[in-house]
């Protein structure tokens, strides 16, 4: 707890950092939230993206956003929506490619429209806000004093800044499942804060008199153990998520292990420290007990 | 001493076994299928598909087997090409199959047949892990409303001209709703509007209307209320749901979704279909309904109808002779239900002021005959004749009902001698002959089926590696407890199978990483008893005293962390679309089945281990 400063700093120049790459970069939106056309292509031998480009920009599209996906020889194409439906795009689509390759094959066409675009976007913001709403309800409703649960919302914020600063910072396409996986990042890096609170509470019971700091360093400490194991073979899966799952998976995944690595983080640097800044006690969590007017006579 | 009741014991023994069966048939996989049956609906015998199995040889199909089941044959093929040639062979006009037999693809589990049996199913695959086609249809629920009020429109027009009240005009009305919602009849100064209240009342009873003040001369507002506006809205949508799952079930494509998404759209999947063009035709029919007297005179030998009149097949199977004059038709329809009144089930209909007039002056002057409703569907075709695309207007028409007019009646009106089936399946045919919405596509989505394989593929492996490293991991940190971890959470997967698979859940790509997450934060309430344990241990506390103290310290510790991820987890539900619900799915009963198995079947297993009246010294938790 000595040391809480030198982690508020730190948090504070991540979370800054989030924000400004997040106004200033923004997110790359996939076709998801956009609307647009998105093409998967599987060619025989290893593509040529160059090629694949400038096919697309020689048949009149727009920007053509060309990108290899998950290997050497798959490639996604990102175009902006042309109106057409997908039967029509793809004889065009194909004609485009036969010429980079004559083998090259469609292997994934989407169409999204603009309008369902905008509608999944303020969905994907009200899952967020909803979430985040109902999970603050239980945190004040479960914990006692508004310390802690300052600090429980605050870990809580703290996560999927994090995951949208770093999305943002590096370009990563977002699209529905990353939302999913922020979600789940919520939901799953309150554990450990909640785990650590009630530790806080039942160290408390034990010795109501010791100082409040030392208290919650006991009770980090009993339950650090834990904290790391849980994180560290969750880690495990999804990083074989991560190299294993394919490009389709690679966005949620990546918004997973950001997620649980920062929850981790927040939850044993924290969400405890801002609890005993806002001046935790004992008291907060248990009512002064009333002594027995009998055991007070002489 | 660490004892465990033997109810639980039992309990959790019969859930796992329940449990290994139901999650069984997702081992075996399934094969791309064609399933052919008699257009007469009698059984297919061994001549019969030994003469089917040499017609698809002969046509170079390249099938892996094939089997009677149930009096239909089942052929199998080892990929989507083969059975999308072999599903055209059946179909085609040239081998002749076509007279005979009509086919369906689907997907033949590979399971033992004794699994079959009991109706076991695995989870079904979604198209991401499937390859097929995806659309997103877009319903104009707001153009349904409009279409009821121009209906309305008419209807207190006439009204008025019938009960001879003269009015300046009707306009449209929005009040307190995002789309126009009502009808203003302006009327001149000095009406009695008490009079004009009750002309409405009598063709539109359900219209709420009363008196508004307008700068000149007088008026009387009709607004449809919130809940009739939302009852439009929804009619809409549910009658193309119903019209759309109809023409889906007649592409015979295998495991096929429709359902509604959202307030004004509708969802459907197509797996391993790959040509959009030929199923976006069929979907895009265009259905109306004709209502006609049946002709009296004889029905002619050389079926050729007489003059006025024309044949028409009942979709039960024989021919039916009606008049050309129509009386009334789909667009003149408000709505159609089905309900079960006091003379048993009945499809209660009701038209608008205009084919009400008609339809009083028919049954009137025919009381006793029997009238028909004639389903039309019209669709465009491309056909390609001498190398040219032309396209085509094809049309189908069938009688869905004919029944004896037993009364005089107008607008509204009811046909019964019914079952109740009967009664919902004729509601929704002309509810979807009504069809109050166009419909457009907002999205669609081609998938290869390659690309479904790699997916799964992948999905699978990264799963199983997961696993594998997760289940080293824990035996080398907690040795023996490791291993009864492993296997709590091996239990653990084989549960969430198991409800998904009862569920009937589609199982998508992102379904398969919410299993694998699952399985990664399952371990964390095992983690939890554990670490508890240790400490007890630490405390100098007996072992036996250790683990039952670990499970009882841990349980609210459990039980709290799993909360807030549930939270997450059905707040993803309500929002979520498609696959995304598939997650949230998983996700949502993988925390349930995680508390049980850690909770209830750890302890079982420790308990089985460590319990009783044996002497542990010491436990083997790293």
């Amino acid at each position: 707890m000595a040391t809480r400063r030198v982690w508020y700093t730190l948090s504070a120049v991540l979370m800054i950092g989030s924000f400004v790459s997040f106004i200033m970069i923004g997110l790359n939106f996939a076709i998801d939230f956009t609307g647009g056309i998105s093409v998967e292509v599987a060619f025989p031998q290893d593509a040529s993206i160059e090629k694949t480009r400038s096919a697309f920009e020689a048949a009149g599209y727009h920007e053509p956003q060309v990108k290899a996906f998950g290997s050497t020889r798959d490639v996604s194409i990102s175009l902006k929506t042309t109106g057409e439906s997908a039967e029509v795009l793809r004889p065009k689509f194909e004609k485009i490619l036969a010429s980079v390759d004559p083998q090259a094959r469609i292997s994934d066409l989407a169409v999204v429209g603009p309008q369902v675009g905008d509608e999944l976007r303020n969905s994907a913001i009200k899952s967020l806000a909803v979430t985040l709403v109902l999970i603050a309800l239980y945190i004040i409703l479960r914990f006692h004093t508004w310390r802690l649960s300052l600090g429980a919302i605050l870990a809580v914020m703290h996560d999927p800044i994090l995951v949208l600063g770093v999305f943002s910072f590096t370009q990563t396409p977002f699209d529905l499942s990353v939302v999913a996986a922020i979600l789940a990042v919520i939901g799953y890096s309150l554990n450990d804060t909640v785990i650590v609170f009630d530790r806080i509470r039942e160290r408390f019971e034990h010795n109501r008199r010791q100082a409040s700091d030392i208290t919650l360093d006991q009770a980090i400490n009993q339950t650090l153990s834990r904290t790391i194991m849980t994180k560290v073979v969750t880690s495990i899966v999804v990083v074989a998520l991560l190299l294993l799952g394919g490009p389709a998976l690679r966005g949620f995944s990546e918004a997973l292990l950001i997620g649980i690595v920062a929850g981790t983080y927040s939850s044993i640097y924290i969400s405890s420290a801002i609890a005993l800044s806002c001046g935790l006690k004992a008291e907060h969590l248990f009512p002064p007990e009333r002594k027995d007017p009998i055991d007070e006579l002489p | 001493m660490l004892e465990y009741a033997r109810w639980k014991y039992i309990l959790v023994g019969v859930v796992l076994a329940v449990a290994l069966l139901f999650a069984l048939p997702n081992l075996f996989g399934d094969d791309f299928a064609i399933q052919i049956a008699r257009k007469d609906h009698n059984a297919i015998d061994a001549p019969q598909l030994a003469s089917i199995e040499t017609t698809l040889k002969q046509a170079g199909v390249a099938f892996t087997r094939v089997e009677l089941d149930n009096g239909n044959v089942i052929v199998r093929f080892a990929d989507n090409d083969a059975q999308l040639k072999g599903r055209d062979v059946v179909k085609d006009e040239k081998t002749g199959l076509n007279k005979t037999y009509v086919n369906a693809m689907m997907y033949a589990s590979r399971a033992p047949r004794w699994i079959q049996a009991l109706g076991l199913r695995a989870m079904p695959l979604g198209l991401d892990l499937r390859g097929g086609l995806y659309l997103l249809f877009q319903v104009d629920v707001d153009g349904a409303v409009a279409k009821l009020l121009s209906t309305y429109d008419q209807d207190l027009r006439r009204a008025l001209e019938t009960e001879k009240i003269p009015f300046t005009d009707i306009t449209s009305l929005q009040e307190d709703s995002d789309i126009p919602n009502g009808l203003r009849v302006l009327l001149p100064a000095g009406t009695d509007l008490g009079a004009v209240r009750a002309a409405i009342k009598k063709v539109q009873p359900d219209l709420g209307c009363r008196d508004a003040a307008v700068a000149q001369g007088a008026a009387v507002d009709c607004v449809m209320s919130k809940q009739q506006v939302r009852e439009r809205r929804d009619f809409a949508i549910t009658s193309n749901i119903t019209t759309l799952r109809n023409r889906v079930n007649a592409l015979g494509v295998s495991e096929p979704i429709v359902q509604r998404q959202g307030l004004d759209r509708i969802n459907v999947q197509l797996p391993g279909v790959q040509n959009s063009a030929e199923v976006k035709s069929t979907l895009g029919k265009v259905a109306t309904l004709e209502y006609r007297l049946e002709d009296p005179r004889p029905m002619p030998a050389n079926g050729r109808a007489p003059p006025g009149a024309k044949i028409y097949m009942h979709k039960d199977g024989y021919p039916v002779m009606l008049k050309r004059a129509i009386i009334a038709t789909g667009d003149q329809m408000i709505n159609a239900t089905s309900s079960s009144g006091q003379q048993g089930p009945a499809v209660s209909v009701t038209l608008n002021s205009a084919a009400g007039e008609e339809m009083l002056k028919t049954t009137k002057a025919n009381l006793g005959k029997r009238m028909g409703v004639v389903f039309i569907e019209q669709r465009r075709e491309v056909t390609e004749v001498d190398g040219k695309k032309v396209e085509r207007d094809v049309k189908e028409e069938k009688v869905i009902s004919l029944a004896t007019l037993q009364g005089v009646f107008a607008t509204r009106f009811e046909t019964t001698g019914l079952s109740m089936n009967e009664a919902r399946e004729l509601a929704l045919l002309l509810r979807g002959g009504a069809l109050a919405a166009p419909i457009s596509i907002a999205n669609e989505r081609v998938i290869g089926p390659q690309l479904g394989k790699a997916n799964i593929e992948k999905g699978v492996k990264a799963l199983i590696i997961g696993m594998a490293a997760l289940f080293l991991f824990m035996i080398l940190y907690y040795q023996v407890f490791g291993v009864v971890a492993d296997l709590v959470l091996l239990a653990n997967v084989i549960l969430l199978g198991a409800l998904l698979s009862m569920l009937h859940v589609a199982l998508s790509l992102p379904g398969i990483a919410g299993i694998i997450l699952t399985v990664g934060m399952a371990v964390d309430a095992n983690v939890l008893i554990y670490e508890r344990i240790r400490e007890e241990l630490r405390n100098g506390v007996s072992p036996q005293a250790s683990i039952k103290a670990g499970f009882e310290k841990a349980f609210s510790a459990i039980l709290d962390s799993n909360v807030t991820t549930f939270i997450a987890g059905v707040v993803l539900f309500v929002f979520g679309t498609g696959a995304i619900k598939g997650f949230a799915i998983v996700l949502s009963i993988g925390i349930l089945t995680s508390m049980f198995t850690a909770l209830m079947g750890s302890r079982a297993l420790l308990t089985l281990m460590f319990g009783g009246k044996r002497k542990i010294t010491k436990l083997a938790i790293g």
